[in-house]
């Protein structure tokens, strides 16, 4: 019973202090918003701790805490599921939302959306841990489009520019296909299995293995693979994954404290998780695993291809996330749960430790976003500089470092894996590797490195398809001619350097615990005869220090340290090669350049498409027909019945009683049987 | 001669006994009495009502108990709607209090006196087991809600509304009292649970049943004010004094709703194929008149007569789907849905009357539509309260009036009714346009006049706790749901 | 078995004799010297024809309303007087039965106070 108010307490605070400060954000000063949503997440953390210690000492719980509603036979509850995953969610959120509430302190110091920003934060934060916390469809559900309204909200947050409101119509509609396919997953789930309960529906799962539905035509199609299919596009959305992905790198017109939150850290890692959470259901079908390995490796790879070519800092690290989110989705195919829980726990902590580093970049030099303006910033800003270098070798896959041991153990799945689809995914993954240390170095170096390059003429065209020009109202672009950047404030250095300790430490404490110590046992359910892969790698590992060792005699090692080079050459050493290549290869660099084409595509076809079959509906179907016959029509024929039947409303009391009479004798006739 | 007899049971009457007796008091006090404000009959009025409430909880049981030789009951159904009786009588007099104090020709004693009579009328009916226990509590609600209705001596309307009610209410009144002597010809009981009996175990005359039956469910109908026994709903409402409709329309629906369970379904549960049908028909014209009507009103308070009719309609669906083919699974459900329907839509009406008197003003009745127009600009808040009335009765997601929809339009489903569910969905789709139509006056027209909504603090607070509460109970509406079934699962045997 | 039903033979033949001897003994015995204004039926001072709908002063039926109640009073007493002596006779219903009789009788004197503070039993 205790623990129970504890649930509550973490998963309330933060909306306490949401509340307060967002429905009081024009009457409280700024240093009372800043402190409520701070002591409202803080107070949530230490709550996970205590939680995440209750867990640790084997007392999990599943039950509803509040019965929203009972209608029939259904009943639709908000409950908690707390066991080891829920536990290890709920630290990340809590801890990385608590750093980016100090750090949004330094980060927003000058706007004048200061406590409503907080507001949101905080906001996000209950309807995150809602989410994690949540023991049936239905919560996670509520959590998983409250999480998304937030996001929208603050992608748009500085809503005075286009940009930015493009970002999150964009946004909102790509994450509106990705919720079409969830809810179609959930409304079947609670079709065929009666129940929205985790725990139920698990129970029940092993029923329907050999369930077939019809979808169109003569195919049958195996349930749990459409259920599977479904849930998984859901997660598409929400962890931008190929062809889906298009919303996360726009996203990054929001503030950075957010990107570095939710479109980094936390929100867009929901797919991962409920793909693990859902572990039960994937593991009885081959099929939508295969088909979440190939779109992972798909986005682990292609994704990491753009980032090479971005000059704004933020979206080189965004593209980054889409590549780490692919491996992801990778382990997750591969049926290694934990380990892409494990990913997604390291990568929470470096990846916000390098978009909040980026965000301190970006203070240096006043709001300038452009790599090809920065350089040589190691020496005015060398916390930001050490935790970033950090971040990125943590990114990379160095070995002792937390990138290094997840990453690593995804590889190993992958090769372990026998489904349809992992050749293509081993390839991709390994090569995403070289990849990855090629961008994040050619990054670190643009920025911290060579030639100073601020100061002088900007490179004003940015790399977007987005003109940055229409900057909002409060925003000083750029560093004068002869000034200087300097380092951040201490509310932004502190979340920097206590980010930067689990980025590199958390992964040789963590995993021979959470891979192979049984720490997911009872949680995450794999079917060991179809998919052995955790069991080979059980096989294989021999502790965090012989993996450091084997490492070296890996390619992925080799891969890492090569990217590195190319980097180091390619931008220290010959800076004219970049662009010789790129004139060399101009075609290549176009596609990159466009994406892929994906935005065109998504314009055209769809976007344009839609509009034009919105305009031939409008014309045809809504002028037309509906709003000439359905809508004025009915409202005509509405108006006439209620103004005819209106005259029997006379006044006369005999024709009242009349009606009466005629009514009884109605019922008479109708009913009575002599 | 009266050797065996046995003195009955007091304590479950103790409210009813209470009242009267407080009613006598009150109505001697009140001679007294010469302040033009009557502080002193409004306190000890409010504070009676509050003595009841206490009494019935402290009364209250588990166990359905019987007294006065099987004419009385006192079951968990019945403790709860008379303390929702309580609450409705209380807010409804603390709302009218500023505007009866505003018109003259209202006699401000015999008000209050009245409202208790007919309080005591309504917890007659709710504890009624015998027909003419039922009828005793009608009558004494009816006569004290005429009066009430012609309070307002000086208006002519009103008068005319009072008179067509007391007319069409002897008539219903008689078909009712027909109604039950046709059963008690065909049962030879009076006492409704006996009746209930006897028609499972003895056969009897099925065609002079029906015809009681037919007579039974015209009158109850006259009361719930469902189609074609409604004609005096839009009248009396409109040409009620504002409060008095108030009054009315929203706790004798709590005991209108008990004497169709009593007669209905304790009584008749063997005869539901039958009354079952009737009330389909009168649900779906009640739905369909109301709401189609309502759209051609300027008036709101006779807007929400005809909101009023179609309610009930709505409300009666839940009833009809209670046993389907003999089977009676779903009755506690399709009961617990339709008293969850009339309570909700009981306290979004006291809020929505009580915002309107928040608008009149002495020597003003704001009772047109266009009296709402601009509202929001004149006082955001009330808009914001009436509007939250307005998406309630209408049925929009996630307020309280959405949720008591869709529990029976569940309990529809559930009976295997699915047109009755469609048609149901439809009508209220209708029904949505002239509420919405409300929210457009209050957000998008200009105001008329300027000045903001008058009123004393308390009554201020009140309105908005009630307003609030509509949207409350649609963020958590299990509480009060759960209360309605596990009542009506204590009662019904 | 018909027998039983002497009594009310003789009742009937005693109200018809009390009933139709007045008449007859009134116009055997009587001069008969009509005018206009006797051969008109005696009402109460109103015209005997004219418009139903006329109009009549409110106090009549404020002292016709509490005529009823009053003579409604009687009538329940009436019932409660015949068995008044089995009542007092038995053991449990000798207190309730004169309780209830009480309750019932205070209700409609407090009705009566009310009409007469509020000055319904003047005329003027």
């Amino acid at each position: 019973m205790e623990m129970q108010k504890l649930y509550l307490l973490v998963a309330l605070a933060p909306l306490f202090g949401a509340a307060v400060a967002g429905l009081l954000c024009r009457v409280i000063p700024r240093w009372l918003g800043h402190t409520v949503t701070i002591a409202g997440v803080a107070v949530s953390f230490i709550g996970s701790v205590l939680v995440f210690q209750d867990v640790m000492a084997g007392n999990t719980f599943n039950g509803p805490v509040y019965t929203w509603m009972t209608t029939g036979d259904y009943s639709f509850h908000v409950g908690f599921l707390i066991d080891s995953l829920t536990a290890t969610m709920m630290l990340v959120v809590t801890f990385v939302s608590l750093m980016v509430h100090i750090y949004t302190i330094g980060y927003m110091h000058e706007d004048p959306g200061y406590n409503r920003f907080f507001s949101y934060i905080s906001l996000f934060t209950f309807s995150m841990l809602m989410l994690v916390m949540s023991n049936n469809f239905m919560q996670l559900f509520f959590g998983w489009e409250a999480v998304g309204l937030v996001s929208y909200l603050l992608i748009g947050f500085w809503y005075t520019r286009p940009t930015a409101i493009f970002a999150n119509m964009k946004a909102f509609l790509v994450n509106r296909v990705g919720d079409f396919g969830f809810i179609l997953g959930i409304g079947l789930v609670l079709a065929h299995f009666g129940s929205l309960d985790y725990a139920t529906v698990f129970a029940k799962a092993p029923e329907f293995a050999n369930t077939t539905i019809n979808i169109w035509g003569a195919a049958d199609w195996s349930l749990m693979t459409v259920v599977c299919i479904c849930l998984f596009i859901g997660a598409m959305g929400k962890s931008a994954q190929v062809p889906l992905h298009v919303w996360l790198p726009d996203s990054m017109e929001g503030p950075t404290p957010i990107s570095a939150l939710i479109h980094a850290a936390t929100m867009v890692t929901a797919g991962i998780f409920m793909v693990s959470r859902m572990s039960p259901l994937f593991e009885m079908s081959t099929t939508a695993l295969s088909f979440v390995l190939v779109i992972g490796a798909i986005t682990a790879l292609f994704m990491g291809f753009l980032g090479i070519i971005q000059n704004d800092i933020k979206r080189v690290v965004a593209y980054s996330t889409l590549s780490q989110l692919g491996y992801m989705t990778v382990a997750l195919g591969a049926s290694a749960y934990s380990v892409a829980v494990f990913h997604l726990m390291t990568h929470a902590f470096f990846k916000a430790l390098l978009f909040l580093g980026a965000g301190s970049v970006i203070i240096g030099m006043h709001h300038d976003q452009d790599m090809r303006n920065m350089g040589g910033l190691r020496k005015y800003m060398p916390i930001t500089w050490i935790t970033s270098l950090l971040g990125s070798l943590a990114l990379i896959g160095t070995p002792f470092f937390a990138g290094f041991y997840s990453k690593d153990s995804i590889i190993e799945a992958v090769a372990a894996s026998h489904i349809p689809g992992a050749g293509f995914a081993y390839f991709a993954v390994l090569a995403g590797v070289f990849v990855t240390a090629f961008y994040s170095f050619r990054m670190y170096f643009l920025v911290f490195h060579g030639e100073e390059r601020f100061g002088k003429a900007h490179h004003d065209e940015h790399t977007g398809d987005h003109d940055d020009e229409e900057v909002s109202h409060d925003h000083h672009h750029g560093l004068a001619p002869g000034q200087k950047p300097h380092e951040s404030p201490w509310v932004v250095t502190l979340p920097l350097v206590l980010l930067a300790i689990p980025s590199v430490l958390i992964g040789y404490v963590a995993i021979e615990p959470l891979l192979y110590g049984g720490y997911f046992e009872g949680v995450i359910h794999i079917d060991k005869v179809a998919h052995p892969v955790m069991e080979e790698l059980a096989h294989e590992f021999h502790g965090p220090l012989a993996m450091v060792a084997h490492a070296f005699r890996t390619a992925p090692f080799w891969l890492a340290l090569s990217g590195v080079v190319v980097a180091w050459f390619f931008y220290m050493k010959r800076p004219d090669i970049p662009a010789a290549i790129q004139r060399r290869f101009s075609g290549l660099n176009a596609i990159l350049e466009n994406k892929y084409f994906f935005d065109k595509i998504n314009e055209t076809v769809f976007a344009g498409g839609a509009r034009l079959l919105g305009r031939g509906l409008w014309r045809g179907g809504d002028v037309a027909v509906i709003d000439g016959f359905i809508v004025n029509g009915s409202a005509k024929v509405v108006g006439w019945m209620a103004a005819v039947v209106r005259y029997f409303q006379t006044g006369y009391v005999y024709h009242y009683a009349f009606t009466m009479i005629i009514g009884l004798l109605l019922l008479l006739t109708l009913w009575v049987r002599v | 001669m009266f050797n065996d007899f046995v003195a009955p049971s007091l304590y479950p009457a103790a409210p009813e006994i209470f009242l009267l007796f407080m009613a006598c008091v009150i109505l001697l006090v009140d001679l007294g009495v010469k302040s033009p404000r009557r502080t002193l009959t409004f306190v000890l009025t409010q504070l009676t009502l509050l003595g009841c409430a206490a009494i019935t909880l402290l009364t209250s049981n588990t166990e359905v108990v019987y007294t006065f030789s099987g004419m009385f009951v006192d079951d968990m159904m019945a403790d709860l709607l008379k303390l929702l009786v309580y609450g409705a009588v209380m807010l409804a007099l603390f709302y009218s209090r500023e505007y009866i104090q505003d018109r003259q020709a209202i006699p401000k004693g015999e008000y209050f006196v009245l409202a208790l009579l007919a309080t005591l009328g309504m917890l007659v009916m709710i504890s009624a087991n015998h027909f003419l226990t039922l009828y005793l509590g009608l009558e004494m609600m009816s006569l004290s809600l005429y009066a009430m209705v012609a309070l307002n001596r000086e208006s002519a309307i009103s008068t005319e509304a009072a008179m067509k009610y007391f007319i069409l209410g002897a008539l219903a009144s008689g078909l009712l009292l027909y109604g039950m002597s046709m059963i008690y010809g065909a049962t030879g009981s009076l006492e409704i649970t006996e009746v209930g009996e006897r028609l499972y175990t003895y056969s009897v005359d099925k065609s002079v049943l029906v015809f009681g039956i037919v007579f039974l469910v015209a009158g109850l109908a006259f009361k719930l004010g469902v189609v074609p026994f409604h004609m005096w709903v839009p009248d009396v409402y409109h040409g009620a004094p504002t409060s008095v409709t108030l009054f009315i329309a929203a706790a004798p629906k709590l005991a209108a709703f008990a004497i169709v369970m009593r007669l209905l379904v304790s009584g008749l549960i063997t005869q539901a194929a039958d009354w079952q049908g009737m009330l389909i028909v009168l649900s779906v014209l009640s739905m369909g008149i109301g709401n189609l009507v309502a759209i051609a009103q300027t008036n709101i308070k006779r807007m929400l007569a005809y909101s009023a009719i179609s309610h009930m309609g709505f409300m009666l669906l839940g009833i009809v789907t209670g046993v389907v083919g003999g089977d009676a699974r779903f009755a506690l459900n399709a009961y617990s849905s339709a008293m969850f329907y009339v309570v909700t839509y009981v306290l979004t009406t006291l809020a929505g009357f009580g915002l309107i008197m928040m608008l009149t003003r002495a020597g003003f009745e704001s009772d047109e539509l266009d009296d709402f127009k601009g509202l929001n600009k004149r006082s955001p808040w009330f808009a914001a309260m009436m509007m939250f009335v307005m998406l309630s009765m209408a049925g929009i997601p996630f307020f309280v009036g959405f949720f008591a929809k869709f529990s029976v339009l569940q309990a529809v489903v559930a009976a295997g009714y699915y047109w009755l569910a469609v048609a149901a969905v439809l009508f209220s789709l209708v029904g949505a346009f002239y509420y919405l139509r409300v929210v457009k006056l209050m957000y998008f027209d200009e105001p008329k006049i300027q000045e903001p909504i008058e009123g004393p603090l308390f009554i201020k607070v009140l309105v908005s706790a009630n307003g609030l509460a509509v949207a409350a109970l649609g963020l958590f509406p299990q509480f009060l749901m759960s209360l309605c079934a596990y009542a009506l699962m204590r009662s019904l045997t | 078995m018909l027998e039983n039903y002497f009594p009310i033979l003789m009742f009937i033949l005693v109200g018809l004799a009390i009933g139709v001897l007045p008449v007859l003994m009134g116009w055997l015995l009587a001069p008969s010297r009509p005018d206009s204004e006797k051969l008109s039926p005696y009402e109460c001072g109103f015209e005997a024809f004219e418009d139903a709908r006329m109009k009549f002063d409110v106090r009549y039926y404020l002292i016709a309303i509490i005529f009823i109640l009053f003579d409604l009073e009687i009538a329940f007493l009436f019932p409660w007087a015949t068995v008044f002596k089995d009542i007092v006779a038995s053991e449990p219903m000798r207190f309730f039965g004169f309780i209830e009789v009480a309750i019932f009788l205070t209700i409609i004197l407090v009705g009566d106070a009310y009409a007469w503070a509020k000055g319904a039993l003047d005329w003027e």
